[in-house]
């Protein structure tokens, strides 16, 4: 079976999606959603899907496991301008830093991390470069 | 309003001390202090104690060692700038009367790797999130976009701390390096290699602070603490040292190494420009950088041109870290801020001898961390 590695982070389909929210009265986008706006502290923001597309604003990977990690190294960490206005940090499908540059086109995708103890394939949200800046 | 001067410091030097417990550290830093202060048993009103690893009651612990309990004893856990936090805490308790002398130390073993922090929800680390050097390389990542910085520029720091570091005994790495063993050591999060992350380490250092007009003859020189002041982050930085998962395209706000910063200038009435010498926080050579354009050491995007000017060497118009940084010293989180205030008190008193920044009469010491807390500093004498 294929789980989440945490349910209500984003939507495993075809499309995949972000789950957000948006303020009722600053307009600001989160990520992931909130129950209280951090811009503004007002409360019950609406839930939406946030854009499955973006432009690279920052990039690294990491090459030895972090703490909790039992993945495969390296991978990439990046972080994505997404259409809404909002910047998000994510896994990046491309592990090498040298093979991406500011502004390249990202899209959202569903990545596998590991097995759990029960044999389920546990995922996650990436994004990954679509075409050069 | 009170006056607050420093009337003892004390140190136990930071790196791997096995066998040695967080409160025997802690007791060889206050022990140091108070003797400096020519305080013992019942001469402070209250003590505040940094740590983020040291367990419940540290503080206590410490203290009981000395016999020297029965006033308040609060452990101040505010990631890297735990003891900013404890030093503003106890600044303001004698300013408002509350006390005639505090004393506030730190004292810390970190485990050894990566800093495994219970901030990170277990999903993020089973998804590779809680990788805190990432979050490093990201942010040294838009330095170089931002600013211009190089990898070159990046073993440049490293380079000038570790020949600092090289003078100053309580360092861990005392022995200078080359830029090509920099850049030729490990890859850890590109730009980043392994010898420009700080060691997560052990440590402790302890400062007695008394009422500017109850100071009477302590022996050695009083420093006065002109400001001390803690912020947390504002919203909207998606590489905030708060580490959250997104943030605005439109981020239009100071991050808190800049509110402390401006806020300890103002408390101490002085500005970047009436600075001698400056310890801040250098977790990564590019944090160091970006330090300088934060705390307004030099323009936004100015951070490697000064750097290259020389400016922030030993010799320089404004040496940064001549304790070697925590490049050199390692982090022990509750006692990293306090060294830098430890080592800063010694400055001004003229007695760091081949490290030793002529003549200097306004300092500041600067941490930022987990959070996010920034803590700004400022000595002068």
């Amino acid at each position: 079976m294929r789980v989440m590695v945490k349910e209500g982070l984003f939507r495993d389909g075809d499309p995949p999606a972000l789950l957000g929210s948006r303020c009722r009265s600053c307009a600001n986008h989160h990520f992931p959603r909130h129950d209280t706006c951090p811009y503004c502290s007002a409360e019950d923001p609406v839930p939406v899907e946030l854009s499955s597309t973006g432009t690279l604003w920052s990039w690294t990977a990491v090459t030895a496991p972090p703490p909790g990690y039992e993945g495969e190294v390296p991978f990439g960490i990046g972080v994505v301008e997404l259409d809404d206005g909002i910047r998000v940090i994510t896994r990046l499908t491309e592990s090498d830093p040298g093979a991406l540059t500011l502004g390249t086109q990202m899209q959202l995708a569903v990545v596998p991390l590991h097995l759990d103890g029960e044999g389920n394939e546990v995922v996650t949200y990436a994004f990954a470069p679509t075409a050069a800046p | 309003m009170n006056g607050v001067v420093i009337t003892g410091v004390g140190m136990h030097p930071f790196g791997r001390f096995d066998g040695t417990s967080t409160t025997d550290m802690g007791v060889f830093a206050v022990r140091q202090a108070l003797r400096q202060a020519g305080i013992g048993r019942g001469g402070f009103g209250a003590a505040f104690c940094g740590t983020a690893y040291g367990g419940v009651a540290t503080g206590h612990k410490v203290l009981s060692r000395l016999g020297m309990t029965g006033m308040p004893i609060v452990d101040v856990e505010a990631g890297c700038a735990s003891g900013g936090a404890a030093l503003m805490l106890a600044a303001g308790a004698i300013r408002a009367g509350q006390y005639d002398t505090v004393l506030v130390f730190g004292t810390e073993k970190m485990p050894r790797g990566i800093i495994r922090s219970s901030f990170f929800e277990p999903w993020q680390e089973e998804a590779g999130l809680a990788a805190t050097p990432a979050f490093f390389g990201l942010r040294a990542q838009r330095l170089a976009i931002n600013s211009g910085v190089t990898k070159d520029h990046l073993a440049r720091v490293v380079v000038k701390n570790r020949r600092h570091g090289a003078a100053n005994p309580d360092a861990m790495f005392q022995k200078e390096v080359t830029a090509d063993a920099v850049l030729s050591s490990r890859l850890v999060c590109d730009p980043l290699h392994l010898f420009m992350l700080c060691s997560p380490n052990e440590g402790a250092a302890a400062v007695v602070l008394t009422r500017e007009d109850r100071a009477g003859d302590s022996g050695a020189a009083p420093v006065t603490l002109a400001g001390a002041v803690l912020r947390s982050h504002l919203p909207g930085a998606v590489l905030s040292e708060s580490t959250p998962l997104s943030g605005l395209v439109d981020e239009a706000v100071d991050p808190p190494s800049t509110l402390a910063a401006v806020a300890a200038f103002d408390e101490a009435g002085v500005g970047p420009g009436d600075l001698d010498v400056v310890e801040c926080q250098d977790t990564d050579a590019a944090r160091e950088l970006l330090s300088y354009e934060e705390l307004g050491l030099c323009e936004p995007g100015g951070s490697a041109a000064l750097l290259e000017s020389g400016a922030t060497e030993l010799g320089g118009r404004l040496p940064v870290n001549p304790s070697g940084g925590l490049l050199s010293k390692g982090e022990p989180l509750g006692a990293s801020a306090l060294g830098q205030v430890v080592e800063l008190v010694r400055q001004l008193r003229g007695e760091c001898g081949a490290r030793q920044v002529p003549d200097a009469r306004v300092a500041l010491a600067h941490t930022v961390g987990r959070g996010a807390n920034a803590g700004v500093v400022i000595l002068t004498r």
